[in-house]
């Protein structure tokens, strides 16, 4: 709170800002930079020759390539979640087949947690964090090109399988001993524990990529207290994978074992657990949501920020928020096995915890009220999708809150309660800020302005019509109506409740198609965004739209939480970056003061054929455990010319890896 | 909207203190939630200054550290009557009727457990309790993990392969017949796996205690006798068991007194002639994935199979 405090500024009007030419040295410039720029996309600039579609490591490309191949996935799962709401518009329906229902329920949320959720909220920082950061690249942009290629392969997995009337069927969450051997026999619940090793090494990688790249390459000035919200998110959320993710692979990792070699993991008959699954499980998948919701938080504060004008009221308190949702988010686990059975005690504490994480989600919900209150609302698309954010998040918090309740969830546990809830958090919770912030950053990653009338009417749609498909849900959970049923009888009473849901998801998906349309159709014929369209107060904004594949010419030193509202009238600048190399500023963790200068590895095929042969691998392992022999040391091979020593250019360095003293008079003051 | 399996709609004294909690759970969060609401919608409408200084008011300040303390109370208010609810369905009775509860991939085994063996009664997918006195169910699986759930009368439970003690106290305070179904995705046919729970005045439970301990009604016309022969020889006896008659088969329900039961396959179908013989002939068309196969019955076999099994009260 005290932080931006000092930063006090005039607010800016928005309208002045919409129209700019674009430039492609950014906004700040010294002589010579022609040159320069020359120099510079030389080097950072994309792979070129027919096979450059596997060789690239730019953030930008892969960035894009993350995001579209995340919104197929959402395509097809959304596809999915059409059909299930054909079969259960009304009861006795003969739509789809139990086998096929137990198929698309199961797909449905394997690819909209495994292949969307996570895999887009990673996808926009792949894209946005480095220049968030103000550097030129991602860390690690190899890793950053493999770990694309995996979650690319997983999904191409998993839905050829589909295809192959293969898919997965017991669940997302994949229950033992309904997936062992005995009750699941063929190779369907094996591509569910291959698709998870696809995503999780995708997700640990990037996870990783993110947490380097804020720790170490920020702009100079940029300290750990003028970190945007966004980037905070981001942080947060990456070092929650790191911790969650382990435990799934431990499952998919057991459950493999027990498929394919015969251990008994969770085999009860042989002294087995069950219940070891589902705290393995859960340990994962509850702080999976918040993965996928702390990102969305951020998202929710920069759209807020840029579009009422003002910093966000209580940055502290919001930093701290955040960090408190991701530390608890991994205490509360059980309050999905509350039907097993686990002792009172026990139970007590982790109902205590899920309420207690209402707090931090609390804190966060007023002081954006307090923002808008102290600010000047813009009622553009990015700041409804936000408004729709708040009515429909805060209302999945308090089911939430009754979720946490043992009595209450022993009876809506595992009905269509909980799915009205979910839906109510991740979807309101998650997609409408995502579908926010990507019309926000739009301009910044294709040049041109998405269609404002378009964005009002695909927000408008959506929003209705998800509460009218997920708002009836509520009272059918609470009426008796369990989750992953196929179908009802007419007695029941469930019918009419149902058919409004179906026809809400019809309205709802009309609004995902207007929104796509536009953006698709922008893309193309948009109007010129120019540098810096919504005034956002962020370094993304102090480049180019599309920005240059080193992102900037010239990295500005930051002065506060907003550089761009606060732009000095000599802004500093670095220099001293070699433009002969992909040479990026290492900075300190904490104060961002800068340290040394770090060579990043140029494009290369190598990922992709490490990746090719991880993944070969594992689909090899889907039929005989001799594919790790064979497969390891071939990946093995992949790896070890990925990391061949090739770009020695001068003596005495260590090539590709090259740390030098940065030179003293790393920022000179210019006028921008 | 009345509903047949209803957790807003309780008969017993559990379902009744969960329903209790969830009113006040819902009246809470409905005023937080149109409150917050009211503040968002007066942020936006709120007249405000031509030019908006980017400095915080205090009285904003105070605001948000007043509905940060107004969230931890109301938190801990709902934590505590969400304890005491905890405890009150979670006490149990000296005395309570055992029943032993097990699910199988796609109905349920009930059991009425007796030291005399004679007096043992199994049953499936109805349970048959008394009004006014405490249940204990036994859950147990034998195949995968499944969920007990008669949202009238109590919440649910797991049913999970190798872990005992999984119990459900419960007490209808009401006679009537209430729904109940498997909670926790159990494969292919989960969808179909309900049960009914009839509450019964006590003198009737116990006279269908004592009515359900006999063996099985003895064919009394040439149709039933025929029905009986059919049914000896067909498949029927590897996996059903009719007391009284060399019938053993332990995988299927046991169809000693089929015939006063509500319903067929798990509650999927009401136990009427017409179902049954289609269930008989074509379990695997109505019910893909059942253990029950299709038997290809002849019309003439089919009928008094039908009559025959109808009369098993």
């Amino acid at each position: 709170m005290s932080e931006h405090g000092a930063h006090v500024g005039d607010a800016k009007p928005l309208e002045e800002h919409l129209i700019k030419e674009e430039t492609k040295v950014g906004p700040y410039s010294l002589p010579g930079d022609e040159v320069r720029h020359e120099e510079l996309e030389k080097m950072w600039g994309p792979a070129k020759g027919p096979f450059r579609w596997f060789m690239q490591v730019d953030h930008h490309i892969l960035g894009k390539r993350f995001i579209i191949t995340a919104f197929i996935w959402f395509g097809l799962g959304g596809i999915l979640a059409a059909l299930m709401r054909l079969q259960l518009s009304r009861p006795d329906n003969h739509f789809l087949s139990a086998d096929q229902y137990n198929q698309i329920f199961t797909m449905h949320g394997v690819t909209m947690m495994f292949l969307f959720a996570v895999p887009i909220m990673e996808a926009v920082a792949v894209y946005m964090i480095p220049m968030l950061c103000g550097t030129r690249s991602l860390a690690f942009p190899r890793l950053n090109a493999y770990s694309y290629y995996m979650f690319l392969f997983g999904g191409i997995l998993l839905y050829v399988a589909f295809f192959l009337n293969t898919g997965p069927d017991t669940g997302w969450f994949t229950y033992p001993p309904l997936a062992n051997p005995e009750f699941a026999p063929g190779k369907r619940v094996d591509i569910w524990a291959q698709l998870v090793n696809f995503t999780e090494i995708s997700a640990l990688a990037v996870a990783v990529e993110i947490i380097a790249t804020i720790l170490k390459q920020r702009a100079p000035g940029m300290s750990i207290n003028r970190l945007p919200l966004y980037t905070w998110s981001m942080l947060i959320t990456s070092f929650m994978i790191v911790f969650a993710m382990p435990a799934v692979m431990t499952c998919s990792f057991y459950l493999a074992a027990d498929r394919l070699v015969g251990t008994h993991f969770f085999n009860p008959a042989e002294g087995g657990d069950p219940l070891l699954w589902q705290h393995l499980f859960w340990f994962f998948g509850h702080p999976e949501v918040y993965i996928i919701f702390i990102p969305a938080l951020g998202m929710v504060s920069q759209i807020v920020t840029a579009f009422t004008r003002r910093p966000v009221f209580g940055y502290t308190a919001m930093v701290l928020s955040q960090v408190a949702t991701g530390f608890i988010g991994f205490g509360l686990w059980v309050h999905h096995m509350f039907a097993t059975g686990i002792p009172a005690l026990g139970s007590s504490y982790f109902t205590a915890a899920s309420m207690m994480i209402a707090i931090p989600s609390g804190v966060q919900i007023f002081c954006w009220i307090a923002t808008i209150w102290m600010g000047k609302p813009v009622y553009k698309p990015p700041f409804m999708f936000v408004l729709g954010f708040i009515a429909i998040f805060v209302l999945g918090g308090l089911t939430g809150v009754m979720l946490a309740s043992i009595p209450l969830d022993l009876q809506i546990h595992d009905t269509m309660f909980v799915v009205a809830h979910l839906h109510y958090v991740l979807i309101g919770g998650a997609v409408f800020p995502l579908f926010g912030v990507l019309y926000y950053w739009f301009p910044k990653m294709t040049g041109r302005m998405q269609n404002d009338v378009a964005g009002h009417i695909s927000f408008v749609l959506m929003f209705i019509g998800f509460n009218l498909t997920f708002f009836p849900m509520h009272k059918l959970g609470l009426i008796g109506m369990t989750r992953r049923i196929y179908t009802y009888h007419p007695e029941t009473g469930w019918g009419p409740l149902n058919a409004l849901s179906s026809i809400g998801a019809l309205v709802l998906a009309m609004g995902v198609l207007v929104y796509v349309g536009n953006a698709a159709w922008s893309w193309k014929k948009g109007r010129i965004a120019g540098m810096n369209p919504f005034d956002g107060p962020t370094l993304e904004w102090a480049t180019s739209s599309p920005p240059p594949p080193y992102n900037f010419i010239h990295v500005p030193v930051v002065n506060s939480l907003e550089p761009l509202w606060h732009a000095p009238e000599h802004q500093p600048l670095v220099t001293g970056l070699s433009t002969q190399e992909k040479e990026v500023l290492i900075t300190r963790t904490f104060d961002a003061e800068p340290d040394h200068r770090y060579t990043l590895p140029t494009y290369t095929p190598w990922p992709f054929l490490a990746a090719v042969a991880t993944g070969s691998m594992f689909v090899g392992s889907l039929f005989t455990p001799w594919a790790f022999a064979i497969g390891l040391p071939i990946a093995g091979a992949m790896v070890t010319a990925w990391f061949w020593p090739t770009t020695a250019k001068k003596e005495g360095e260590l090539p590709g890896r090259s740390e030098r003293e940065f030179p003293a008079e790393q920022a000179s003051e210019v006028t921008t | 909207m009345r509903g047949i399996q209803s957790a807003l709609e309780p008969a017993g004294v559990q379902a009744e203190q969960i329903a209790n909690l969830w009113t006040v759970f819902l009246i809470v969060t409905a005023i937080v939630y149109v409150v917050v609401m009211a503040f968002t919608i007066a942020a936006l409408l709120r007249r405000r200054p031509a030019i908006v200084s980017n400095a915080t008011s205090p009285a904003v300040r105070n605001t948000v550290s007043a509905a940060v303390g107004l969230t931890v109370l109301i938190l801990f208010g709902l934590l505590t009557a969400s304890i005491f609810t905890t405890r009150g369905i979670a006490s149990v009775p000296d005395r309570a009727i055992q029943i032993a509860v097990t699910g199988k991939q796609w109905w349920w085994q009930v059991e009425y457990d007796d030291a005399d063996k004679s007096k043992r009664i199994t049953t499936a997918n109805e349970i048959v309790i008394p009004v006014g006195v405490p249940v204990t169910v036994h859950l147990r699986s034998s195949d995968v993990i499944h969920s007990f759930w008669v949202p009238s009368l109590h919440g649910k439970r797991d049913l999970i392969p190798g872990k005992r003690g999984q119990t459900l106290t419960f007490r209808a305070d009401k006679p009537g017949v209430y729904r109940g179904q498997c909670a926790e995705f159990c494969g292919y046919q989960h969808a179909n796996m309900s049960l009914w729970v009839t509450a019964l005045p006590f003198a009737d439970y116990a006279r269908w205690i004592e009515a359900s301990r006999q063996p099985s009604r003895i064919p009394s016309t040439k149709t039933e006798r025929k029905g009986q022969d059919v049914f000896m020889s067909s498949p029927c006896p590897l996996c059903h068991t009719i007391q009284g008659t060399a019938a053993g088969g332990k995988t299927g329900p046991d169809l000693t007194h089929f015939a006063s039961r509500r319903s067929i396959a798990a509650a999927m179908f009401p136990n009427r002639p017409g179902f049954l013989g289609g269930w008989i002939v074509d379990a695997q068309h109505l019910k893909p994935g059942s253990q029950m196969p299709s038997i290809p019955l002849q019309e003439q076999e089919l009928q008094p199979l039908v009559t025959y099994l109808e009369s098993l009260k």
